[in-house]
């Protein structure tokens, strides 16, 4: 089986943000690979684990982030890493669509995995608007892909824990959120062996197609202070005040 | 002005509050600009639940037992269809597992702008729209090229019970052809239940990516017990198989409403306070000043939960 992984790079989420005008302040901004897409490359080596096949790993842009993340892929076990062309405005969810579904198209993969959503994602799921493009069929939240016959067994999560089994023939594109296991853990010395082994692939960026057609007026950071009291104070005064909080409550 | 036409997504039997919130937002959107609205119901059971959708003006029903009750394939086509056919101004999906697997498609192969992760959604001056990005960490304002776009609307947008009240809409069956599908829904399963439930607790201790690593859950878990609450989580934490599923709160896990909940190291995404905002008081820890956790908790400190964690656990054994 031949599978296909995009991942993309997204702002760290633990970071504190800045805004500069309509965007973020991308200058001190540290990313990260997005947490969904490095569930689908587990799922996708699991599966080539039970009944053999590649993976590639493909990640849009030149950056140091996208680098490290696809030498990343080859220590954990994809066997190619291919960066596509240059950086792209990371809100414009249509041409990274584009540019991966004309990357990977012409090579005819089985399966294609990739994080069900990521956090920038304005204008559409990448994973979900490349299926489109590909004309392939496709699956969001999935949590579970295992071998079945001459296709698939996908399993799709809803809400409140519900979730539903498919059988799912080749080829398709899956957004998954959730891999059977956890992300392995890779060592850094792996990761700077793959790094040494040679240089990543990398393929030209695809002609634009489809220009942003939603324009972003206003950035702004929510009001996240308005419904807290704030505790001042250092960690003493804080439990102190978390402590009066649960006595009151009647509950210690 | 042209139609609405929105997306009503329905699961083992019941039309989801996310649709009846479509319907209500579809509603204030049409008492402004004069547009009818038009509810599309698709999939095995459609039939019988379409006389819940009569806030819309319309319902057109996609009654299938070909499809089963969702099939992400076979319903985008055919909601994909409708666009084409009913050439709304306005689309509304829920930005849920089911409109995740419809927004995108439709709006690809209809070629319409797609606005994803919206609160809300004005047509007073051409098309604008209000989104959190960054898992609601910030907020922007967007305004849109043309005259039509689909909208991915989180949950919240408006009422349920907006949505669910008065109408009589006319039903209209629509085609639910599709071409041969890559896939075939097999059956739904109920989640299991496990040794506690956390939606009966009074009080939750509830962990997100704040905790870092396995090895600092038994930290958390000694100030639990302090408290005698058992620990919950968001998401990342049971995704990376920490604490078992039963314990994730949130929109893919349960919904709890307990007397205390206190969080550690949980910055607030949209999934998650979806599933604790109606909790009675609601404490935050977390470092991040800009978390958006504290829009929604009612005391919150900012600060390292490592050095918060031993001293309530101090106080409470002390």
């Amino acid at each position: 089986m031949k599978i296909a992984v995009l991942m993309r790079a997204v702002p760290d989420p633990v970071e504190e943000f800045e805004i500069d005008g309509e965007d973020l302040d991308r200058d001190y901004l540290g990313f990260v690979l997005n947490e969904f897409d490095d569930h689908a490359l587990e799922e996708a080596l699991l599966l080539k684990e039970e009944i053999g096949g590649t993976v590639t790993a493909y990640a849009i842009g030149s950056a140091d982030e996208v680098e490290q993340m696809l030498h990343t892929a080859i220590a954990k076990g994809a066997d190619e890493a291919m960066m596509i062309g240059e950086d792209i405005d990371p809100l414009d969810a249509h041409s990274q669509a584009a540019a991966f579904a004309e990357t990977i198209g012409p090579v005819a993969y089985d399966l294609v995995l990739s994080g069900v959503q990521a956090s920038d994602e304005l204008e559409g799921q990448v994973a979900m608007l490349a299926a489109a493009s590909l004309g392939y069929p496709h699956m969001s939240v999935v949590v579970s892909v295992k071998p079945d016959g001459d296709g698939l067994k996908v399993t799709k999560e809803y809400w409140g824990g519900i979730t539903a089994d498919y059988r799912v023939s080749f080829p398709a594109v899956l957004g998954v959120q959730t891999a059977r296991e956890a992300p392995r853990y890779v060592a850094v010395a792996r990761i700077k062996q793959a790094q040494d082994s040679g240089t990543l692939a990398s393929v030209d960026m695809p002609e634009r197609g489809n220009e942003g057609r939603i324009h972003i007026t206003a950035m702004r950071l929510p009001d996240t202070g308005e419904g807290a009291e704030m505790i001042e104070g250092d960690e003493e005064a804080a439990a102190e005040k978390v402590y009066e909080i649960l006595s009151a409550a009647g509950v210690v | 002005m042209a139609n609405i036409l929105i997306y009503a997504e329905h699961l083992n039997g019941q039309v989801t509050d996310a649709s009846f919130e479509l319907i209500a937002l579809a509603r204030q959107l049409a008492d402004s600009t004069g547009a009818s609205v038009e509810a599309a119901i698709i999939g095995t059971g459609a039939g019988s639940l379409a006389y819940q959708l009569g806030g819309a003006d319309t319902i057109l029903v996609g009654e299938s037992n070909e499809l089963g009750e969702f099939n992400p394939q076979g319903h985008a086509a055919v909601f994909t269809d409708l666009i084409t056919d009913r050439k709304p101004a306005i689309t509304l999906v829920p930005y849920t597992s089911i409109g995740m697997d419809i927004a995108s498609v439709a709006a690809a192969t209809t070629d319409l702008p797609l606005v994803s992760y919206c609160l809300g959604v004005n047509a007073d001056d051409g098309l604008s729209a209000t989104c959190q990005l960054y898992g609601g960490k910030v907020e922007v304002d967007v305004q849109v090229d043309g005259d039509r776009a689909i909208f991915a609307m989180l949950s919240g947008c408006a009422s349920a019970d907006d949505g669910r009240s008065g109408g009589a809409g006319s039903e209209e069956s629509i085609d639910v052809s599709v071409p041969e599908l890559g896939i075939e829904f097999l059956y739904l399963t109920e989640p299991e239940t496990g040794d506690i439930d956390i939606a009966a607790e009074e009080v939750l201790v509830a962990i997100g990516r704040g905790i870092e690593s396995e090895d600092n859950i038994e930290e958390a878990q000694e100030l639990a017990d302090a408290i005698g609450a058992p620990l919950a989580a968001s998401r990342p934490i049971i995704d990376q198989g920490w604490l078992p599923k039963d314990r994730q709160v949130g929109k893919s896990g349960l919904t709890v409403k307990p007397k205390i909940y206190l969080t550690l190291g949980i910055s607030g995404a949209p999934e998650h306070l979806e599933g604790m905002r109606d909790s009675a008081i609601i404490i935050a820890i977390n470092s991040d000043p800009q978390a958006p956790i504290f829009g929604v908790a009612h005391y919150g400190w900012v600060g390292d939960l490592f050095d918060f964690m031993p001293e309530l656990t101090d106080r409470l054994e002390g």
